[in-house]
């Protein structure tokens, strides 16, 4: 495109504006927080323990979403069967509702009045105020945007590949794990850092779902919330924001490296 | 064809900017939560304005002003925020225009049925937040108690929810077992929830102050409207719901 014509300049403009819109926000916070007052906020234990609340639910959400969502993703992308489209419409279904919505659902199926609540109850497994609450909450929001990544990188993988390596005698578990994932990795990098970035951010649902209790359910975003709710509590509010920012960030990155890592060897040997 | 996508442009920023347009004064009133049902009712019978009420967590509203949001009037649930405003000359001077009780709700088939029964173990109780009004009315109760009682009673608090409404929802949902919110709220969900009264000893002073924003564009309006709520229509609004008369 030639930058000079009307319509150059008007895309510039728009890409401009875009950029700054969407970076002012986040610039703000940390323009906002003084480095010793972000310190601080660290050194509050109310903050310290939704930081590591948020840590350790968002890795047991990811751990599940992966450890299920990988092979239901490999089948999804290699079977045809009828009804096919309607399944994958249905997990993606999740991405678009409100996380409000998500919080009511799942109390609906799994709430102690819910579908699923009297089972749940008899095998002795409380979600509702649970931390368990905060994965369950944080699985059901997240794992759309792992599944749409993986299904899309192992629908993407070449079929000769998968079909060599059981040729040459791997099992179908065996072709899975040693073919189909290294090769389709960046794409399941990807999705993961999205997961697990929406898993971070989650508020709506888990309030709704879980409750908010300080060393419970109460994650660094609903602590940014009370925060934010205390008058005065502003600057600690801020200083919660940027450290879950900088938080998000090093995940986004380090995730999208996983996955870089591996995409520029050398591909995966078949012998 | 650019002319007209600008047009397009600058006339959608502006309808999302809300702009009544010419005529009446748009009021803009931040309320408590527990107004919600009488605040309502008195806003869309507000003669000479249109009112646009936003609810939420007091504590929340009063950040929200102390942030630098635009309103005309911050109706509390409780009379400390207004006066911490008040000081910070955020708002004018605060009137208290209504009074509250405080009690307790359990789903109807539930296993609560006197306070006592709070500090069974295992009893899923939800309050307000700390910062909420109705969060520190309830701590106030419960710092009333025996200090066994309380430590048993704060021992089964499993969520505390940033305003009344959700303390509410939760109970009604069925999914706590108790919750402290205030007798108007009960109302709302009549049916819904059983109501456990407090003795009196126990019961807090819940009063609501409201004052007019300083900076406010409809001062005048502002000042009608929190007239109504001491002695005219939003005073008959409030009484309907439940609310206690200032005295």
């Amino acid at each position: 495109m030639r930058l000079r014509s009307g319509f150059g300049l008007l895309a510039l403009a728009a890409a401009a504006l875009a950029v700054a819109f969407l970076v002012l926000p986040v610039v703000a916070i940390f323009a906002d927080v003084s480095p010793g007052r972000l310190l601080d906020a660290l050194g509050e234990e109310s903050a310290r323990e939704a930081l590591w609340l948020s840590l350790r639910t968002t890795v047991i959400a990811m751990v599940l979403v992966v450890a299920v969502g990988a092979p239901a993703a490999y089948l999804l992308a290699l079977k045809r069967f009828r009804g096919r489209s309607l399944v994958l419409a249905a997990i993606e279904l999740p991405l678009v509702l409100p996380p409000a919505v998500a919080g009511i659902a799942l109390l609906a199926a799994l709430g102690p009045d819910g579908i699923l609540g009297g089972a749940l109850a008899g095998a002795g497994l409380e979600l509702v105020f649970q931390t368990a609450g905060v994965v369950v909450a944080l699985v059901f929001v997240s794992a759309p945007f792992f599944l749409r990544q993986a299904i899309a990188a192992f629908a993407a993988l070449d079929p000769r590949l998968l079909e060599a390596a059981r040729t040459l005698g791997a099992g179908p578990f065996r072709a899975f794990a040693t073919v189909a994932v290294p090769s389709a990795r960046p794409g399941l990098a990807a999705g993961l850092a999205l997961a697990w970035g929406r898993a971070l951010g989650e508020f709506g649902a888990t309030l709704l779902f879980a409750g908010s209790l300080e060393g419970v359910t109460q994650t660094a975003p609903l602590a940014i919330f009370s925060a934010f709710n205390r008058p005065g509590g502003f600057t600690s509010a801020l200083a919660l924001s940027a450290v879950l920012i900088v938080l998000a960030a090093t995940i986004l990155v380090g995730v999208k490296l996983l996955g870089a890592d591996r995409a520029v060897e050398a591909p995966p040997q078949v012998r | 064809m650019r002319r007209g996508l600008a047009a397009v442009a600058v006339s959608l920023l502006l309808a999302g900017c809300g702009g009544s347009g010419a005529g009446e004064p748009t009021l803009t009133v931040l309320g408590a939560s527990s107004l919600t049902e009488a605040l309502g009712r008195y806003g869309e019978s507000f003669p000479g304005a249109k009112v646009r009420s936003s609810f939420a967590g007091s504590d929340q509203l009063a950040a929200q002003i102390e942030q630098g949001a635009r309103a005309d009037v911050f109706a509390s649930a409780d009379t400390a925020y207004p006066a911490q405003l008040h000081r910070e000359r955020l708002v004018g001077k605060p009137v208290v225009f209504a009074r509250n009780r405080l009690l307790v709700v359990t789903p109807p088939h539930g296993t609560v049925e006197s306070l006592a029964d709070l500090t069974e173990p295992g009893t899923r109780i939800v309050i307000g937040d700390p910062s909420v009004p109705v969060g520190a009315y309830t701590r106030e109760v419960l710092g009333r108690l025996p200090a066994s009682e309380q430590a048993a009673i704060l021992d089964n608090v499993r969520s505390e929810e940033p305003e009344v409404t959700a303390v509410l929802a939760k109970v009604a949902g069925g999914a706590a077992d108790a919750g402290f919110v205030y007798a108007t709220d009960a109302r709302t969900v009549a049916g819904q929830v059983r109501t456990v009264p407090l003795p009196p000893r126990l019961q807090p002073d819940v009063a609501y102050a409201a004052a007019v924003v300083s900076g406010s564009s409809e001062e005048e309006d502002a000042q009608r409207y929190l007239e109504g709520l001491l002695h005219g229509a939003g005073g008959a609004d409030l009484r309907e719901a439940g609310f206690l008369p200032p005295r």
